[in-house]
């Protein structure tokens, strides 16, 4: 039986963390109003419409979370300039040869089931910051397709920035399909991503889970030696 | 027929004091259009001032591949003075369908006044250009209509087009568009073309779109796609009297329920008044009588581009391109999370099973720390 050497490393700042909860909310309201407005429930009501507004508010509700969503999610873009090197935007976008090689080493080791054989990054591991790249394209294509939608209903110059985009594709129509298609990468997102946190948590130990809310977690000794010792040759380099 | 070219043409008001019209209802019929055109108080003098001092603006309409439904619907815009103002017989200079004139002589006439009014007239085109096989599917006195249009279009002082098959190809353009029905956007180059889409476009959105050419010289402010924003600005579903059953989540679920009889909002039976830009709502149709979501039907979404492709009209979610005539977003997406959702109970019992080790590991660490401490 090995023993583990834990070493604690301060990865999420409060700032990443608080990001993630406010995105998981506004994610979770976002898919919930938001198929509400696709597919409201059949009611039959003795009153009269005018001593009801769920729908409207469901529809209001949905358009504050979007706001929240999207000032959110351009703070986090922010953040990936000034924060640590576990927020920085390089963890994200496939740039170095050392990324490729990583993501096909998670895939060997998550998917296939491989051995483990090398240390990963002690952050986000590449094929998980490849797949945050994709969630943050997919936020984009919802926060340009929702703002086109919302524009010929919106006063205010922002939402009126995207009045162009139903031109493009061919009117509201259209447009709404694809914000409601996009949903369900949404859906299918947070199934797979809850499911590997606790999986990591599982298989490693190392304080996966609780890491997005005390902003820790725990390598081995030695791994944290090996990283030590990258740095240097690398800064020599 | 012909325009008499050596005498100048009478203003608007000067033809019809002579059909018998009083002032009393050419007033009338300048305030109704400013009214439609969102123009303030004053603007009914703009109206009238315009229709008593300019000669009347020579107009071609060209019918290619269409129905003929915009015309019709145009002749019956509420106010009798509409249709015998701009169009009758005063002011086209050719039109196939309302025209005494037939075969050379009316291609002659046409000529005429291409050649007379060179950068003057307006030129409306109701009907899509077929421009497949040399555009044979559509050819009017030995010219295709690609040609026709081309030839027409340069010396055109505005163009407009009429209803959806000019603006966005409408029935003849749905797939497979077996003779390449083309909008006429796409074929005239260089020129901002008016589009006033609808199957058919309402009859004073059309009227007023040519009382304002003749008004104020100038094409009306139009949105990012060319309608014009007077009455295009808006979906049916902001005007929509039914609204507020809307907002209250009230919806017909079928056509022959209790909601049905109550009038509750079209929503779920394929309504697409929220995605549909048009006047409906507050315009309406036969002169104001009624419009299709007061009769109980949801809008098909006639004005807005690809209608015919844009799924079934009566179900709200339109089907999930590449995956079957049954399947929409919502089917796809809940078959890709039950795939998903196998997927994962697969890869944990594979990861139980080959990591094992790993795993039990960890387990043993952690229980004999626990027992050292007891
Ligand atoms: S009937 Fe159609 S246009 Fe009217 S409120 Fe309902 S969805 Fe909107
Ligand atoms: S209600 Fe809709 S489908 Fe009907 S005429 Fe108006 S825009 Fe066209």
């Amino acid at each position: 039986m090995t023993k583990h050497n834990l070493r604690r490393v301060f990865v999420w700042e409060l700032p990443v963390r608080v990001y993630h909860w406010i995105n998981a909310l506004c994610i979770v309201v976002l898919c919930v109003t938001g198929y509400i407005i696709a597919r409201p429930p059949g009611l039959q009501s003795a009153s009269e419409a005018s001593f009801s507004y769920w729908f409207g508010i469901n529809r209001f509700i949905h358009f504050v979370a979007s706001y929240i969503f999207i000032f959110n999610f351009i703070f986090r873009l922010y953040w990936g300039f000034v924060g640590n090197q576990y927020a920085d935007w390089k963890n994200f976008i496939p740039t170095t040869r050392k990324f490729f090689h990583e993501m096909w080493a998670v895939l060997k080791i998550d998917i296939l089931l491989k051995k483990n054989s090398e240390h990963l990054s002690i952050g986000h591991n590449a094929l998980a910051g490849f797949i945050y790249f994709l969630t943050f394209i997919a936020f984009a294509v919802q926060a340009i397709t929702g703002f086109g939608l919302y524009a010929s209903m919106s006063d205010w110059w922002l939402p009126n920035l995207f009045a162009w985009v139903p031109g493009i594709v061919g009117g509201d129509f259209v447009l709404r399909e694809i914000h409601h298609a996009t949903m369900w990468f949404f859906i299918l997102f947070v199934i797979i991503h809850v499911y590997l946190v606790f999986y990591h948590d599982y298989v490693e130990g190392r304080g996966e889970t609780s890491s997005i809310i005390g902003g820790w977690k725990f390598i081995e000794e030695e791994t944290f030696q090996k990283e030590l010792e990258e740095k240097k040759e690398m800064e020599e380099a | 027929m012909t325009p008499s070219t050596s005498t100048k043409r009478s203003t608007y008001y000067e033809e019809l004091r002579q059909k018998g019209y009083s002032r009393r209802d050419f007033m009338k019929f300048c305030t109704t259009i400013a009214a439609y055109l969102g123009l303030e108080a004053t603007g009914v003098a703009q109206v009238s001032k315009a229709l008593m001092t300019q000669s009347r603006v020579p107009v071609i309409w060209l019918h290619f591949q269409e129905c003929t439904c915009c015309s019709e619907s145009f002749i019956r815009s509420s106010h009798p003075i509409v249709a015998d103002i701009v169009l009758d017989k005063i002011s086209l200079d050719y039109t196939e369908t309302l025209m005494a004139a037939s075969g050379h002589q009316a291609e002659a006439a046409m000529e005429q006044t291409m050649k007379d009014y060179y950068g003057e007239y307006v030129l409306c085109v109701e009907g899509s250009v077929p421009v497949y096989d040399d555009g044979v599917y559509c050819c009017i006195g030995g010219k295709s209509a690609e040609q026709i249009l081309e030839e027409t279009a340069a010396g055109a002082k505005a163009i407009i087009g009429w209803g959806s098959c000019a603006c966005n190809g409408c029935v003849q353009a749905a797939s497979p568009n077996p003779t390449g029905a083309t909008p006429i956007h796409k074929l005239v180059k260089g020129k901002q073309i008016i589009k006033v889409p609808g199957c058919p476009p309402i009859g004073e959105v059309m009227a007023g779109v040519l009382v304002h050419l003749i008004t104020f010289g100038r094409i009306p402010e139009l949105d990012r796609i060319g309608r014009p924003l007077a009455f295009y600005s808006k979906r049916v579903h902001d005007s929509c009297y039914r609204r507020p059953y809307y907002d209250a989540g009230l919806f017909v679920e079928s056509f022959d329920d209790e909601n049905a009889k109550k009038g509750y909002c079209l929503y779920k039976v394929g309504c697409r008044g929220p995605m549909t830009y048009n006047a409906c709502g507050v315009t309406k149709w036969n002169g104001g009588v009624s419009f299709p979501i007061q009769s109980g039907h949801g809008c098909i979404g006639c004005s807005e581009e690809n209608f015919w492709d844009n799924g079934p009209f009566y179900r709200r979610i339109a089907n999930f391109p590449g995956f079957g005539i049954e399947s929409n977003a919502d089917k796809v997406g809940a078959v890709a999370a039950g795939v998903t959702a196998a997927g994962i109970a697969a890869h944990a019992i594979g990861t139980n099973l080959r990591k094992k080790k790993l795993i039990d590991n960890l387990i043993e660490e952690g229980k004999e720390s626990e027992k050292e401490l007891s």
